[in-house]
């Protein structure tokens, strides 16, 4: 079925040409860094993850979120699903690529990446991350590629696929969950120091990711044959209405607990994030800006009518995207460092290379996932003898 | 001929898969078992400094200024070929000074006497007893010696950085770029270390190997007392027996092997 993705439109190639130029351009300031060090970017002694960890965290969910479309198909039969789910599933190999990348570009020896299998270490759960990260990417590969074949072949899927899509719900969960535990069983952290940071991320994810899924649904159906179906694009709209309204009151609480208790520890961060701390405040508006935006899309979403116009929307779907991408990946990283845990506050701004090198990143994936998304696309126009 | 290739590719897959996840497999099923074959018995020099539990005494009633650190703070990086970066973003420290409200800012008071809240406190990694670096780091890389050491291996750091989002006491560095350029003057004695590794004070687990005191200690003209928590006789048993000393954040629970008398 790969070949499909070879041949295409002038469109199609021009694209995939466009977003080589873009990898080109990250790839040679990666050789940059990997010459010089991680003192290219913006990361300090102070801020020690930056850009590039957050980028992780804010994809772990968006491949976490392919859960919402195969849950309610597999579990609950909700057949419409059905259509989707492979789009679903190959958002989630383009994620979990882009994260298992952004993972690496961080490293400061990469060369010596092995030594995480070479020296396994389960209290790490830097090493927990890699097992359900690496899992989940076969999982998501294993299924869509054979459920997609047998749909070209017009077989009923294997039984053992079934067995991979039950375990694969759970596991979704798994890689977002331990990728919050990666920061909330810090010692020193008192911003990430909480036990609703694995919610919070959950939350903003099933939020984030459907959202991105219901653009690319769009997208599918303006410029191919294949109709992902209003049906489905309304049923994700309702995921991402519920998600992102929960994400804002799990937000809620956490303001509630940090500020009625009035630990410092604790203040300092969102201080810092929202209001500014001893004069420093370089994310105070994007962070204002987000909150805003959620709030918008909140009242977009849940209301019917303004759901239900597809214009309207797309640009909810756009907002929520927008808003849950400052939240994780621009503020809950370096929110988490500033303060330092001697209360020194350094700020962080990534430098050109390192945001270059981070666009790079989101350009494979994209590349993977319109690769993908043209042999599955194609292979639905085949069956409904579209083509 | 298509199928056998096939079959090939399959096999050779699944070997790939099975070489990979061996040692991770390894790992899992002798979580149980006894430990006995992963801590191999060092060998002790005949001359070596031995102990239960390292640890340091600060006596900062015998600090007056700045000034009083900086041969501490010179002698220990000198002699660990610590760079002297310009940068304050790839700066490295292993042992340096912080005031009161910084090195114990969960402590602080407004009251607090004028000179506590002016004195320079030495800050330096704690070779803490339930050490968070040492529990998060996923290579094994930075971890605990059987005398209460917290020690890095160099070569083994894959530069993850887990270990400074732990420490909950900023003692760790990293080398966001090659330090060799920026040592002054070499020590053959002990390795330089590569970009993209962290680093941080050892308590001179090298010096001790060979009979002598950290060089901090040494560089300080009592202001530093090191000896065994464990042993009742040793000097700062002695020391926190007859003063009253802090730690640095002992509401974390991470049992921090440096002492400071007030």
């Amino acid at each position: 079925m790969l070949e499909k993705a070879l041949t295409g439109s002038k469109r199609y190639y021009g694209w995939m040409a466009a977003l080589l130029a873009v990898i080109s351009v990250g790839f040679v300031c990666y050789l940059w860094q990997f010459r010089f060090g991680l003192g290219i970017t913006g990361m300090s002694r102070d801020v020690s993850w930056g850009f590039y960890i957050a980028q992780f965290t804010f994809l772990v969910g968006v491949a976490a979120s392919a859960v919402m479309v195969v849950l309610p198909y597999y579990l609950h039969n909700y057949k419409a699903f059905g259509k989707i789910t492979i789009l679903g599933e190959f958002l989630a190999v383009a994620s979990v690529t882009m994260c298992i990348l952004f993972i690496f570009v961080d490293l400061g020896q990469p060369i010596r990446v092995m030594n995480v299998l070479l020296h396994p270490t389960p209290n790490s759960i830097l090493f927990w991350d890699m097992i359900v990260l690496n899992g989940y990417l076969f999982l998501n590969i294993v299924i869509s590629w054979k459920v997609l074949e047998s749909e070209r072949n017009n077989v009923a899927p294997a039984h053992w696929l079934k067995v991979l899509s039950y375990i694969s719900i759970p596991w979704a969960v798994s890689i977002h969950t331990v990728t919050a535990f990666l920061y909330c069983g810090l010692p020193g952290r008192g911003f990430w120091l909480t036990a609703i940071l694995a919610p919070r991320f959950l939350s903003s994810a099933f939020a984030a990711g459907p959202a991105l899924l219901i653009l690319l649904c769009m997208i599918v159906r303006k410029f191919t044959k294949f109709d992902p179906g209003k049906e489905q694009i309304q049923s994700l709209a309702k995921v991402v209405a519920y998600a992102i309204s929960v994400n804002v009151f799990f937000f809620l609480c956490e303001v509630f607990v940090v500020f009625y208790s009035q630990i410092p520890e604790h203040m300092d961060h969102l201080t810092y994030l929202f209001v500014g701390l001893h004069g420093k405040g370089v994310l105070v508006p994007w962070m204002w800006a987000s909150m805003i935006l959620m709030v918008v899309s909140i009242i977009l979403l849940v209301n019917p009518v303004t759901r239900k116009n597809e214009t309207v929307l797309v640009a909810a779907c756009i907002t929520v995207f927008v808003s849950t991408w400052i939240d994780k990946g621009l503020g809950m990283i370096s929110g988490g460092f500033v303060p330092n845990p001697l209360h020194h506050v350094n700020e962080y701004i990534p430098t050109v290379p390192e945001v270059l090198i981070a666009i790079g990143i989101w350009a494979i994936g994209f590349l993977i996932l319109t690769a993908l998304f043209k042999i599955g696309v194609t292979i639905k126009e085949e069956i409904a003898g579209l083509a | 001929m298509k199928s056998s290739r096939r079959k090939f590719l399959k096999i050779a897959g699944v070997s790939a898969l099975g070489l990979g996840a061996k040692p991770v497999l390894d790992v899992l099923a002798s979580s149980g078992e006894h430990e006995a074959t992963s801590t191999p018995e060092i060998k002790k020099g005949k001359d070596a400094l031995t102990a239960k539990r390292w640890a340091m005494v600060v006596d900062t009633r015998k600090i007056e200024s700045e000034e009083d650190l900086k041969p501490i703070i010179e002698a220990c990086h000198k002699i660990h070929n610590v760079p002297d970066l310009e940068n304050k973003n790839h700066e490295i420290k292993w042992i340096w000074a912080e005031e009161f409200q910084h090195g114990f800012s969960t402590q602080e008071y407004e009251f607090a006497d004028e000179r506590v809240k002016h004195l320079p406190f030495l800050t330096l990694c704690n070779h803490c007893e339930n050490a968070a670096c040492v529990r998060v780091c996923p290579t094994k890389a930075t971890f605990k010696r059987e005398d209460g050491i917290v020690l890095m291996d160099f070569h083994r750091c894959i530069g993850c950085r887990f270990c400074m989002a732990a420490c909950p006491y900023g003692s760790r560095s990293f080398n966001f770029r090659d330090p060799r350029p920026f040592i002054k003057e070499t020590n053959p004695e002990f390795p330089t270390r590569t970009k993209g590794v962290v680093e941080k004070c050892n308590f001179c687990a090298e010096r001790l190997a060979v009979g002598k005191l950290p060089a901090c200690v040494e560089a300080s003209n009592g202001v530093l007392t090191f000896g065994d928590l464990d042993d009742p006789e040793s000097e700062v048993r002695k020391l926190l027996k007859t003063n009253y000393a802090i730690r640095r954040k002992p509401a974390l629970g991470a049992g921090p092997s440096v002492f400071y008398i007030i």
